[in-house]
Parts: structure tokens; C-alpha cells; sequence
């Protein structure tokens, strides 16, 4: 794998490998010292243009344990704010020996350009780039899931015949677009559950199908049911009335979570917004994987960076670097 | 490309039962062994060694697999590595006898990171290494406490080693 872009062109054998490789890193956190020697020497710079803690924090943890060294770049307080260009933040990081590029931007797209323009030869990981995706959470997504349903018999298993529900603002969410293309490569069936003002215009296209109604959704009992956080600062224009009644419309409290299966699980990116979209009781409850995403998310990271790292590399000349 | 056997079926059950007695001698008896086979072959030769020595001593030997591939030196001098199976016996190898079980000893570097990967997991109080094949051309100070067969090669001849169990054959070979 060179570069890490999006859920959508990464076919089920390349998915499956990574969170392969994920179950090992995760075994690897279990032992009495949990740094592993693999990425000594390499360098891994986290360039963040948009707010973000744990994304970065678990991008940096996940460098570390592998041994490389980072170098964290927020655009706040740098000379991006300066109005130093794209490119030029990209190749002075690449002068100071940069191995992999680790970018949120606001803008979609950003990534696949830092990627493809010849700018830099390292390899690139999209932490989450405007409103197009967001490919690590997913991973670590389906990740929890697999790993709920499965146990330690996770590895090579797809997630043929899980229903998944994804439910919430779709239209500004790059992690359910990533989510939608992952999880339908692996072979879960994903239900979208939105308001109406929030389904993007193109999700005729999507391998989704689509319900406004949550409790028409919770009542087929899916395998997971994936909130969504309502992102105050996406909210320019009015989407829902009150967030009062987006709450109780689309919100998952204690009495909707009560109807779900035993079994069903129920995720959250985070941060959340308790009582806006889920409930306390629900966030805290023993179906929930807020917590055990985070910790996924981590062995998830490292496997990428593995699989972005370790090997003998070409860069996009084919010159071997 | 030709290819002449060197240890066949009978002679590898022979050097496997010869070295279940060496590790018992060694550590005088079975008390504290903890065997440990890197991936591939060397989990397959552990798998089996453990019974042998369990017959032996009357006794149950822990088995595992320790994987080495995180640990390697050379990861960018080759295509992307899966990592392997990492299975550590209940009981942990804290102050045990551990005896890393391989098939061939070449450089010595698969060791190396081996005994880097043991150090992650545990202490033990001793580490022997016992080898199917010892073909020579080390490159670190590492030797083997235990050897089947030592066969000199050249650096450009191959040494394949070729299990029932993954291979359908029990052989070792040498091409060249």
C-alpha cells in the first residue's frame, strides 16, 4: 500500500489485510512492554489544517509505539495562517525527511493531491478530508464491529450479512461516506436512517438504502447502529428546527436502545453530544463501543502505517526509495 | 537447479527425538521448558518436538509461536511482511526455560529479533535455541544449543526444509 486516500477504491482483499494486521498490532498491546522496534528510523508528520484531538492523538500514539519519530504540524499558529501554500508546507516537510504524511484538511480532496502532484515522495494518509471521507475511522469501525461479533476468530472474516445503521447528519459526514463504501465492500448491508434535509444528493448511487424513520430502523434489529455527531460547526443553514426535536426524532435514548437485540451494538466516532444524538444511558450502556473504538482505532493506525512503512518502497516515479 | 536431499523422513524424526533428549539433559528434566517456533517451520518442528519430550518426561510441555516480523532488521529491503501468529503458552514465559525452535540457521538475524520479541513478552530465566538445519554463514555472535544437522553451504545455495504437515513431504534439500 502507498497511500491510505479513501474506503471507496480499496477492494475486500486490501480491507481485510489491514484489519489483519490490526488484530496482530492489537496483540501486540497486551504485552509488558507494548513499543515495537518496526518504523525505528522512520518519520511521521501529522499535518492537521483542521481541529482535532484524538484522530491526531491516535495517529501519534500509533507512530509511536512502531518506533518512528513525529512531528506534529497544525496549521493554527504556523505559516500555513501566513498563507504559505499546500505545497509549499508539503515540500519543506518533505526536505526535513518525512516518510509519511498524516492530513486533515477541510477541503475535499486535499490529500489525494498531496498524493498524486509529484510534490512529495512519502506516503499519504487522509485523516479526514472535508465532506469526502475519513478511511481510519472506518477501518476501525468495521474493526469493532468484526471483532464484537467474531472474537478472537476475527481474522480473514468479513462482515457478510451484518446489518449496519448508520443514523444522523449523512450529508456532512465523511465518516459515513467512508463507512458506506467499507462496510458494503466487506458485505454488511448498511441502512442510512437521516433527516430529510441532511440525505446527500447522490446516495440514489450509493449501496445504501435509505429511512427517515429510527425507530422503523431499530425495530428490524441490526447487528450495529452507528450515531452519527451532529457537527454544530457544519450547521450553517437550517437543516432541523430544534435540536430538541432532531433528539427526539433521530436521537438514541435509553427506550430505543432498550429495543434492540441483545447482541446489537452501538458505535459513536466522538466526541459525542450526550442528549443531542445519544443519550447518556445508551453512550454508557454495555452495548456501547465508544471506548473499545478508540482503543481499535490505535492498532488500527499502526496498521496502517505498517503496511505504508514497513516494506520496500517505490515512489510514484518507480524510482525505489 | 539441481536439488539433492539431505535429511530425509527418518533422519529428521531421528534428529527431533535426538534433540528432546538434549533439551532434557540440559536442563535436567522437563521442569520450567517452554518451547517457542518461529513462523512458519519452526512452529510445525516445535509442534512436534513438544510431544516428543512430553513422552519422554511424562509430562506436559507448553508450546507456542513467537513471530518475528515486527522485530526484523530488513523490512524495507523487502516487500510488505505479513505479520504471523504470536501465541504465548498459558503461564507465560516468565522465568522459564525457553527453547526457540527453528527450522534453518542462517545469518542469525532471524534470532536476533526473535530475543528482541521474547523480551517484549516476558523474562525468562534461560533462552537455548534449538535448530533443524545449521547451514553456517552466520552474521551476528548468536550459535544454536541444539542442532539436528549442520550442513555447509555456499551463500547461493538454497536450503529448503519441507514438513508433512505444510508441504506433504518430510525432506530437506539442498539446491544449488
Amino acid at each position: 500500500m502507498r497511500h491510505l486516500l479513501d474506503t471507496r477504491s480499496l477492494d475486500r482483499d486490501e480491507a481485510l489485510r489491514v484489519l489483519d494486521v490490526a488484530e496482530d498490532m492489537a496483540e501486540t498491546q497486551s504485552r509488558q512492554i507494548k513499543k515495537l522496534p518496526t518504523l525505528l528510523g522512520k518519520t511521521v508528520v501529522n499535518l492537521f489544517f483542521e481541529d482535532s484531538t484524538r484522530t491526531r492523538i491516535s495517529f501519534e500514539a500509533a507512530a509511536k509505539r512502531l518506533s518512528a519519530d513525529v512531528i506534529n504540524f497544525s496549521a493554527k499558529g504556523s505559516s500555513v495562517s501566513k498563507g504559505e501554500s499546500l505545497k509549499d508546507t508539503a515540500q519543506t516537510l518533505e526536505a526535513m525527511g518525512a516518510d509519511a504524511v498524516v492530513i486533515r484538511h477541510s477541503a475535499s480532496g486535499a490529500p489525494r493531491t498531496l498524493a498524486t502532484s509529484g510534490w512529495i515522495s512519502a506516503g499519504v494518509v487522509n485523516a479526514g478530508d472535508g465532506t469526502h471521507e475519513h478511511p481510519t475511522q472506518a477501518l476501525l469501525d468495521a474493526f469493532t464491529i468484526r471483532k464484537r461479533r467474531y472474537g478472537a476468530d476475527s481474522r480473514g472474516r468479513d462482515l457478510s450479512g451484518l446489518r449496519v445503521v448508520i443514523v444522523g447528519d449523512v450529508l456532512h459526514s465523511r465518516v459515513a461516506r467512508s463507512n458506506v463504501w467499507l462496510l458494503s465492500t466487506l458485505g454488511a448491508e448498511v441502512t442510512l436512517v437521516t433527516p430529510p434535509t441532511l440525505v446527500p444528493q447522490n446516495v440514489s448511487q450509493w449501496p445504501v438504502r435509505v429511512l427517515y424513520d429510527l425507530d422503523q430502523a431499530l425495530a428490524e434489529g441490526p447487528d450495529a447502529v452507528m450515531m452519527l455527531r451532529i457537527q454544530v460547526e457544519r450547521m450553517h443553514a437550517a437543516f432541523f428546527p430544534t435540536e430538541r426535536e432532531y433528539s427526539r426524532l433521530w436521537g438514541l435514548d435509553a427506550l430505543r436502545a432498550a429495543t434492540l437485540p441483545e447482541s446489537s451494538i452501538v458505535m459513536h466516532p466522538g466526541p459525542m453530544n450526550r442528549g443531542l444524538e445519544i443519550s447518556s444511558e445508551a453512550a454508557d450502556s454495555a452495548r456501547s463501543t465508544v471506548l473499545e473504538q478508540v482503543t481499535n482505532g490505535v492498532s488500527v493506525r499502526m496498521a496502517v502505517l505498517y503496511l505504508l512503512l514497513a516494506g520496500e518502497r517505490n515512489d510514484e516515479r518507480g524510482e525505489a526509495k | 537447479m539441481a536439488a539433492r536431499t539431505v535429511l530425509q523422513e527418518a533422519d529428521i524424526a531421528r534428529a527431533l527425538t535426538r534433540i528432546a533428549h538434549e533439551i532434557l539433559e540440559s536442563n535436567r528434566g522437563a521442569e520450567g521448558v517452554v518451547l517457542l517456533g518461529i513462523p512458519t517451520r519452526g512452529v510445525t518442528l516445535a509442534d512436534r518436538l513438544g510431544p516428543i519430550i512430553a513422552g519422554i518426561a511424562d509430562t506436559e510441555i507448553p508450546v507456542g509461536s513467537i513471530d518475528i516480523t515486527l522485530y526484523r532488521d530488513d523490512l524495507s529491503k523487502h516487500p510488505t511482511r505479513a505479520p504471523k501468529r504470536t501465541e504465548i503458552p498459558e503461564g507465560g514465559i516468565d522465568g522459564k526455560t525457553v527453547v526457540l525452535v527453528d527450522d534453518v540457521l542462517f545469518s542469525g538475524r532471524s534470532i536476533r529479533a526473535a530475543l528482541d520479541a521474547i523480551q517484549s513478552i516476558g523474562r525468562p530465566s534461560v533462552v537455548r535455541l534449538a535448530i533443524l538445519v545449521d547451514r553456517g554463514h552466520r552474521e551476528l555472535p548468536i550459535r544454536p544449543d541444539f542442532v539436528g544437522k549442520n550442513i555447509p553451504s555456499s551463500r547461493t545455495e538454497r536450503v529448503n526444509v519441507r514438513l508433512k504437515e505444510l508441504d506433504g513431504a518430510d525432506e530437506v534439500t539442498i539446491e544449488s
